[in-house]
């Protein structure tokens, strides 16, 4: 069942393309992303995804192509790239946590240094998004004190926080055990329900299956197919999609 | 040995050149209250621009580090306070020390910060850009933070290595501690107020020594 609201894009991407010196790594990406809708983002290693998913709040700088969040452009001379960016929270494979900082404070710095909130509500509202991660009673552990999948709930909290628009996350279990990555999917499936907008790039199979409304295959830097999971995973069209799936299954 | 204990650890004279070397002690505080904080700064900027996308300013910095860094610090004193007269600029003394120093320590600052910065992983930097920090707020609040804890024990140590320093300051006259015991060293022809002011350094060094060891094995474990 799908939360999305078609029609209502919260994240357009247009003609992107980007090259790395002579290796061109996206070619033509087009791609929207409704309201509350959850896209996965599948593919093999060097197929371009996870430099997609760095575009969209450009810590890649596209060579060309547009990108709209919300409807408001977040490429092109004069955007107020610091302000647009708190509109796009980012979830990274490696957390990074700052470990210098307790949770609490990992997720008040930008509420305090950027949206300059004053200390007790910048701390309410990160007390809040800690306690939506299920991770309240540790607000005063540093990274170091608490577990693999401890930190990347704190990091999803960080991002929550700021109230974003889009969500995107960048192969959030992969750096974790087995053991620890249900509690981060849990979080991932909570924040849909609250109808977060969110593009994921994700080798977690069954989650996609279950939650994703879309599934998008790239490999070679281009859109190679997209459609339901039910499309994608129970009848893929395309040869390298067949392929890619088989050699996960196989 | 009666003989070392009159010529170097003769209290009498010691006790006589006390004021003047404590006085002395004033003056190399008071220079490493003002080289230590500005070499910070500088090494600060040469730092940052050694790491900078800028190829110009990084080559910059790194030109500043090397140079300062190989040109031995009495010479580049003695170029400041008995050289640039020539070129029509008569700096007192305190502040020939000051500019010598001050280029001489932002070097070993700058290298040492420059290490701290590149020991900061890459996503630290863009886990803060992505919740909209600026670059200056992102190197104040996360990555400068992590810089600086991580080479702390080297930080402290070259801050040791100014309070030494600070004795090549007698050449041009600066009545900082080493020369004030000098002074009295050349009246007395005893070499007591010398062992008086070693002792003062190792006062003084010592305990900052000790710190600097509790951090390094803290970092390591």
């Amino acid at each position: 069942m799908s939360d999305a609201r078609p029609g209502h894009p919260a994240l357009q991407v247009r003609a992107l393309n980007k090259s790395f010196g002579t290796f061109k790594v996206l070619t033509d990406i087009d791609l929207s992303v409704d309201q509350s809708e959850m896209v996965f983002v599948l593919g093999p290693s060097g197929s371009g995804k996870s430099t997609m998913l760095r575009c969209c709040n450009r810590l890649e700088e596209p060579d060309s192509g547009e990108i709209l969040v919300g409807g408001a452009p977040l490429t092109g001379s004069g955007v107020n790239l610091n302000a647009m960016r708190q509109r796009i929270g980012m979830v990274f494979q490696s957390f990074n946590l700052y470990p210098h900082l307790t949770a609490l404070g990992n997720v008040t710095l930008a509420l305090r240094r950027v949206q300059k909130l004053p200390r007790e509500t910048a701390e309410a509202a990160a007390r809040e998004a800690l306690d939506r991660v299920g991770l309240a009673d540790r607000a005063g552990h540093h990274p170091a004190q608490l577990s693999g999948g401890q930190q990347q709930r704190v990091a999803i909290a960080r991002a929550l926080a700021l109230r974003p628009e889009v969500m995107l996350f960048d192969e959030p279990t992969s750096a974790l055990d087995p053991e620890l990555v249900g509690d981060v999917l849990a979080v991932m499936r909570d924040v849909k329900a609250q109808g977060m907008t969110m593009l994921v790039v994700s080798h977690e199979m069954k989650f996609a299956r279950d939650a994703a409304d879309r599934v998008i295959f790239m490999d070679g830097g281009r859109i190679v197919e997209q459609g339901t999971p039910e499309q994608v995973f129970g009848a893929p069209r395309e040869a390298r999609t067949r392929a890619f799936l088989g050699r996960l299954h196989g | 040995m009666d003989a070392i204990l009159a010529q170097f650890f003769n209290l009498e004279i010691m006790a006589k050149a006390l004021p003047l070397v404590l006085k002395g002690l004033g003056v190399t505080l008071l220079i490493c209250a003002v080289v230590i904080p500005l070499g910070l700064a500088g090494g600060l900027l040469a730092a940052l621009g050694s790491v900078s996308r800028n190829r110009a300013l990084r080559w910059a910095s790194i030109g500043f580090v090397d140079f300062f860094r190989a040109l031995p610090p009495l010479v580049l004193l003695i170029f400041i306070y008995a050289g640039l007269p020539f070129a029509g600029l008569r700096l007192s003394p305190f502040a020939a020390v000051t500019i010598a120093f001050f280029l001489n320590n932002s070097a070993y600052f700058a290298e040492i910060l420059r290490a701290g910065l590149l020991s900061v992983p890459r996503g630290q930097g863009e886990a803060a850009r992505s919740t909209g920090m600026s670059a200056t707020q992102t190197l104040a609040w996360v990555t400068l933070p992590q810089a600086v804890r991580n080479v702390l024990p080297d930080l402290l140590s070259n801050a040791v290595e100014i309070v030494k320093l600070t004795s090549l300051a007698s050449v041009v006259s600066l009545g900082e501690m080493l020369h004030a015991a000098g002074l009295v060293r050349s009246i007395t022809y005893n070499a007591s107020p010398l062992m008086l002011a070693a002792g003062l350094y190792l006062v003084l060094l010592w305990p900052l020594i000790r710190v600097i060891g509790r951090f390094e094995r803290r970092i390591a474990s």
